[in-house]
């Protein structure tokens, strides 16, 4: 097992990412924010307050379960299904940002398009991912990465965030999945 | 898990993990997604033996909503008025394709013979099966219950419930009693002996043969339907005699707890086992019950199809 962010790395790399939505989005009015759970929904979190201490305001934040938008549910045992919180502001017409801690096969995102699609018709959606290890196999590409991972497709990716696991950190281990 | 036949093949962990994938679903419907794709290309059957209103439309719903393809065939009108067999009505469905059937029948037992058969091969979901159980019933009573009074705790520990009436034909009190209990509430079962079950010495329950005993004390009334079609002898003198002892009227609504609520699973005899003015009081959320049997019923669809055995917790 190595570690490929520390906690020092990954709120360096949340906050840049932060600054660079801000940058591409030319601020923060029409920003919605949805973090796929169960990391992503506290990433999601993070950036939300990164972005209230860059620009002096939140912005309207989620979470977005895609568990029911699944291709691969029939290859495996059912999954509990996690909270989706959409904002009362909606998403029709915003700039939606999706936040996911790693960004691998694209599957999840594909599934959160589906779902978006469901709730509503977005300006641009947008994703941000805390680590992008590669092997994508749907033409689907992040626009903020915290950090690029080279991986071996035998390699599992564990992220681990204070809020759940107790402590901050993504490591590399060898024969996961 | 594969079948849902009754509510003892549940485990305590089980049962939650299904109220609160029923929670998360709830959400759903009530939000702007009205339609998930989740069972897309999947075939389920309504096989209906015997009349239901209520939990027939409620599936139909769940499972449209799921995006799966709903075929729904009643007694009247198909060949099992005609005297077809359920193993031959079973075959035929097995040949069509079905993913899943769900089943209404008269005879106790049915559900379980469909599954242990090797008639299908597709999963089967008890809709009531004659006196013995109709979980899914229990599992949307369970679901109501834990909204209005769980507190935010995932079961019902120290909820005191009160089941009133037909015990003796109800599928519903049956699948109640291992459920509520199950997930830690106290049940009271309040009827006139004649409509006690012999055996009832073994259930996980306390007896009272008086309602207004009972009433002050609960945090949930569930009232039972008098099942006039299944009655071949005399239960009780009169109508009048069993409403003045065990139904539910104004009076009595206003000794229960403040908060508590009056539930039943409908259908309802308005005048007989609940005065009308009770069915549409502030206490009662029959028509909630109503709605959460789709969320609770999608849960369970999902549970059984979606994948392979019930995995709990996180992802």
């Amino acid at each position: 097992m190595s570690v490929a962010l520390s906690a020092q790395e990954i709120t360096r790399a949340l906050t840049r990412i932060s600054h660079e939505i801000l940058e591409k989005n030319q601020g923060s009015s029409n920003i919605v924010l949805l973090g796929i759970p169960t990391r992503g929904a506290h990433l999601a979190t993070r950036i939300n307050s990164i972005i209230a201490t860059i620009e002096g305001a939140e912005v309207p934040t989620g979470t977005l379960d895609i568990t029911l938008f699944r291709d691969d549910l029939r290859m495996r045992p059912p999954r509990a299904i996690m909270s989706t919180k959409i904002p009362t502001s909606g998403i029709e017409g915003k700039d939606v940002i999706l936040v996911d801690d790693v960004l691998y096969s694209g599957r999840t995102i594909r599934a959160a398009l589906d779902a978006l699609g469901e709730i509503g018709r977005p300006r641009t959606v947008q994703l941000a991912s805390l680590v992008d290890r590669g092997h994508r196999e749907l033409p689907i590409k992040a626009d903020f990465v915290g950090k690029n991972l080279p991986t071996a497709k035998t390699q599992s990716v564990k992220v681990f965030l204070s809020e759940i696991d107790g402590r901050d950190e993504v490591t590399i281990e060898e024969g996961g999945e | 898990m594969r079948h849902l036949l009754s509510i003892s093949d549940l485990t305590k962990v089980e049962a939650i993990s299904i109220l609160d994938t029923a929670t998360e679903l709830s959400r759903v419907s009530d939000g702007a997604v009205k339609k998930l794709p989740t069972l897309r290309g999947r075939t389920i059957v309504n096989l209906f033996a015997e009349d239901s209103t209520r939990t027939r439309i409620s599936f139909e719903a769940a499972a449209k909503r799921l995006s799966a393809d709903v075929i729904n065939f009643s007694a009247k009108g198909s060949s099992l008025s005609k005297g077809e067999s359920l193993k031959d009505t079973a075959m035929t469905l097995q040949a069509m394709g079905a993913d899943a059937v769900v089943i209404r029948h008269s005879a106790s037992g049915a559900a379980q013979r469909l599954a242990d058969s090797q008639w299908m091969s597709g999963s089967v979901v008890n809709a009531g099966d004659g006196t013995h159980e109709h979980p899914s019933q229990a599992l949307l009573d369970a679901f109501t219950i834990r909204k209005h009074l769980g507190m935010g705790r995932s079961d019902l520990s120290g909820i005191n419930v009160a089941i009133v009436g037909d015990i003796l034909h109800s599928r519903v009190a049956r699948s109640n009693v291992l459920l509520l209990s199950m997930l830690g509430a106290k049940v009271t079962l309040v009827a006139p002996p004649t409509l006690l079950p012999v055996g009832i010495g073994n259930w996980p329950v306390t007896i009272s043969y008086d309602l207004d005993s009972v009433i002050p004390h609960v945090d949930v009334v569930m009232m039972l339907r008098v099942q006039q079609e299944r009655m071949s002898d005399l239960f009780f003198p009169n109508a009048r005699e069993y409403s003045r002892y065990f139904g539910l009227n104004a009076d009595r609504m206003a000794r229960m707890k403040s908060g508590a609520i009056v539930m039943h699973p409908g259908p309802m005899n308005r005048g007989l086992e609940i005065s009308a003015e009770v069915a549409d009081s502030a206490r009662s959320v029959i028509t909630e019950q109503v709605a959460n049997g789709v969320s609770v019923r999608m849960a369970i669809l999902y549970v059984l199809l979606a994948g392979g055995a019930l995995e709990v917790g996180g992802n």
